[in-house]
């Protein structure tokens, strides 16, 4: 430790301003920095600080995540040995959807943190951490059987378009992560959607099990086969097929409960989503015009995106609504959206991730509103005084 | 009965330190600084020269545009130096002591306190800066009339001096007279904000005019701002003035006694002082006098002030001319390996990021790193905890940025001062220096509307 740090303050000079590599200054600075907590002091106003910054604040995300990431990787070897019919292990299935989704984490990070290495030192900013997150976030939410080109390209567009054209972290209107999904989605439709693409190895079509189709309870819903669904517990622990990350409530669950427990995640828009998805559930169950109206409304919390959306992806704080008055409402609007986009919109089974997507649009103006409001209150205090004061 | 006014957002920082009941006795520092920095806004013109030989109550400098506001020594001496800083900016009038002269401006007696003989008396003796206003938080301009004064009878900041246990050590009729004093200032009436369950109350509630109000809550509950906002809120064209309550007592010394005698009550705390404990000082005194041989030897940090408004200081520094305390933090330059990732159980934190949120009655020594790098605006929610106002800080610090006065006067630039964010800026994830931005906006306010 003491000879790591002697070694970089040894080659501090040459990533400094007028050094060799100064052209690397930022990634230094980024590796040191993500090594050791700088020795910089306050300088003026407060003359002590929080111990918390923007790296810890991403790594209680990410810690959050893993319970997903865990059950994932099991998921993904389950649906995989299943398909082709052969029972298998806890562990075998780990192992084996660890090592899938193990090259999408690297390819992620490697183009999203190099992008975002060039673009801090074209800025002669320090590295944001924002993307610690996003990049775990993408392949959670991928189906497991996109080519990882695909993937690259999804993260450059992402990153590139959707961040740092905008600043960069803290600046961005889109989630990010969604913004990637959202590029597969509609520039190669056919890896996004349909029945194969969510199980490892099915989209190859070999050795396949009679009967195994892979659909998942999105698209048998949409399908009109909602007498195939799984049960409500098995979709609850998540042993369908899906996305890598999103399929198991229980463990999205955990990663809310230490969301909530940090202060990190809000409350207030998780809870949002879940009333907004609840609300809307229930009128369309009071509407029972077809059978998918009639699926009791608990099953929407459990289906698809729903609860991995509401808890990783509504929540993040740049894109959200940033008053706490605001987050209700953005919530609520994501949860009401998803539902309705899901139940009565054929041509996208899943409404999740358009639904967050439009109110990252909207949520500068819920915003707005409620700073409105915050305003005329202000204003109506001189208007009562003056009237006062006439008296 | 007066109404306590119950906060809950804010945010007490428990630091190691808090000075003991205990008075130490007077602090008799050779050395007297005068520093124009004190007062933000203030664009300081010399009388004297070093050399110049000076009384108590004597003029130091004045302000260059609002010319009958003086700044004068609290002790009689000599002009030993004027430190400058970057372009000629005078930081402090260094005197040395000799003696105990003093201008002589005239005993007062009760029934001759009237508006027009305070004002005198405040301005003649180069007291005047201790009324401040808002908006702006900048010493009042004596050509307004204020919609109301309040006085603060308690500091809610980290490790603060109990004012209490100060009115317990004071001449309590030097504190009723300057009650009174400035009530004259305001149509005969004061508001007089304490902390609840103080005792203070029974000492000034016979005083004419004056209207008791008490708080509760963790900081910034003591705040003027605060208190102002939640009694008689600044709206634009408005102006509030408010003094402190060791300040008042100044005040009202000067006028029964005839002399600039500026005697404070002073806590000396911090996790690096020995013996945290009061003494009594001169406003302006080196701290060197009472705080050499109570020290911890190590890399420290001297503050004027509290950790999150004070004034840093050399260990021989001057006692600012507000401040009725003077804390000790050790330094914090040193790199952490992997610090962002520690558990983090000895980490004091107002998120929940770490264990130490487990343990909620511990002490920390906290030291002054900043542990992170700036960022951009990312986490919200946060500022809003911590502001005990209907204000949208992380708004009205975009506003600034911005430049947008419309938006600023919207959004409560008018109510607001560095201290009442400085909790945010504490908390600040993304390290953003959020009371450098308040006192931005504040100047750009004040050139805007001049």
């Amino acid at each position: 430790m003491n000879s790591l740090r002697k070694t970089l303050d040894k080659l501090k000079p040459h990533f400094s301003k007028g050094g060799r590599f100064s052209k690397l200054q930022s990634v230094f600075d980024g590796m040191e920095s993500f090594m050791f907590v700088p020795d910089k002091v306050t300088f003026s106003g407060s003359h002590i600080r929080d111990y918390t910054d923007l790296k810890r604040t991403m790594t209680i995300v990410i810690i959050a995540l893993l319970p997903a990431l865990l059950f994932g990787s099991y998921n993904t070897g389950l649906q995989h040995f299943r398909s082709v019919g052969i029972e298998s292990g806890i562990f075998q299935s780990f192992g084996y959807g660890f090592l899938r989704i193990l090259p999408f984490i690297i390819v992620s990070y490697l183009v999203g943190l190099g992008i975002e290495f060039i673009a801090a030192q074209i800025r002669g900013h320090e590295i944001n951490e924002g993307y610690l997150v996003t990049g775990l976030l993408i392949p959670l939410i991928m189906p497991i059987d996109v080519p990882l080109w695909m993937l690259a390209l999804a993260v450059a567009f992402a990153v590139i378009l959707g961040k740092e054209v905008f600043g960069g972290t803290g600046m961005n209107t889109f989630n990010p992560a969604l913004l990637a999904r959202a590029f597969v989605f509609f520039s190669y439709p056919g890896w996004m959607t349909g029945d194969t693409v969510w199980t490892a190895g099915l989209t190859a079509g070999k050795n396949i099990a009679d009967g195994f189709s892979g659909a998942t309870p999105l698209s048998l819903c949409v399908t009109g086969e909602i007498s195939r669904l799984p049960s409500f517990m098995e979709m609850f622990v998540g042993t369908i097929p899906g996305s890598f990350g999103e399929t198991s409530v229980i463990a999205i669950l955990i990663g809310a409960a230490v969301l909530i427990a940090t202060g990190v995640g809000s409350w207030k828009i998780m809870a949002g989503v879940f009333g907004g998805g609840l609300a809307m559930g229930l009128l369309l169950n009071a509407i029972s015009a077809n059978e998918y109206m009639h699926l009791p409304f608990y099953y929407q919390f459990v289906m698809g995106g729903f609860a991995f959306g509401a808890v990783f992806m509504a929540t993040d704080p740049v894109t959200a609504a940033q008053t706490e008055k605001g987050k209700w409402i953005y919530g609520f609007l994501i949860g009401v959206l998803s539902i309705l986009i899901r139940v009565l919109n054929p041509a996208y089974p899943e409404g999740v991730m358009l639904a967050i997507l439009l109110m990252n649009v909207f949520a500068p103006l819920i915003d707005y509103f409620v700073i409105q409001s915050s305003i005329n209150r202000r204003l109506k205090r001189v208007k009562v005084e003056i009237k006062t004061s006439v008296k | 009965m007066p109404r306590t006014i119950k906060l809950k957002k804010g945010f007490d920082i428990r630091l190691k330190g808090v000075a003991g009941k205990k008075m130490a006795g007077s602090a008799e520092p050779d050395l007297f600084g005068v520093k124009p920095i004190d007062f933000p806004g203030l664009t300081p013109k010399l009388n004297v020269k070093e050399g110049s030989e000076v009384l108590a109550g004597a003029i130091l400098f004045h302000d260059k545009h609002r010319p009958e506001i003086i700044y004068t020594s609290p002790v009689n001496g000599r002009v030993v130096s004027i430190e400058r800083g970057e372009r000629r900016k005078i930081l402090e009038v260094v005197i040395e002591k000799r003696g105990n002269e003093a201008i002589d401006f005239g005993k007062t007696r009760h029934e001759e306190i009237t508006e027009e003989r305070v004002k005198e008396s405040l301005l003649a003796s180069g007291l005047w800066p201790i009324i401040r206003q808002r908006p702006y938080h900048i010493v009042a301009n004596p050509h307004d009339i204020p919609k109301s004064v309040f006085v603060t009878g308690f500091d809610s900041s980290p490790l603060s001096p109990d004012y209490d246990f100060i009115l317990e050590n004071s001449n309590i009729s030097h504190y009723r007279t300057g009650l009174y004093a400035l009530s004259k200032l305001a149509n005969g009436r004061i508001n007089l904000v304490l902390k609840e369950k103080s005792g203070a109350g029974s000492y000034f509630s016979d005083i004419p005019g004056i209207e008791i109000h008490y708080f509760s809550g963790p900081h910034p509950s003591g705040n003027p701002g605060i208190h102002i906002h939640h009694i008689d809120p600044v709206n634009k064209g408005e102006v509030v003035w408010f003094a402190n309550l060791q300040d008042v007592s100044i005040l009202g010394r000067l006028l029964e006694e005839g002399i600039y005698k500026p005697e404070k009550i002073v806590a000396l705390t911090g996790s690096e002082v020995i013996n945290p404990q009061y003494y009594r000082i001169l406003s302006g005194g080196s701290v060197a006098s009472f705080v050499a041989d109570n020290v911890r030897p190590g890399n420290n940090r001297y503050i004027s002030g509290n950790v999150l408004t004070g004034t840093r200081i050399r260990s021989d520094g001057y006692l600012g001319y507000y401040d009725s305390q003077v804390t000790v933090i050790p330094e914090g330059n040193y790199h952490e390996f992997f610090g962002w990732a520690t558990p983090g159980i000895g980490k004091f934190s107002f998120s929940r990021t770490f264990l130490s949120s487990l343990f909620p009655r511990k002490e920390y020594r906290l030291d002054t790193n900043l542990h992170g790098g700036e960022r951009a605006f990312v986490v919200t929610g946060q500022y809003e905890k911590v502001l005990p106002m209907d204000i949208y800080p992380m708004q009205l610090l975009k506003a600034i940025l911005a430049e947008d006065i419309e938006m600023m006067e919207n959004l409560g630039i008018y109510e607001v001062a560095e201290e009442d964010l400085a909790l945010c800026e504490y908390l600040c994830p993304s390290k953003i220096e959020i009371q450098s931005i308040v006192r931005k906006g504040i100047d750009l306010m004040i050139k805007e509307m001049s």
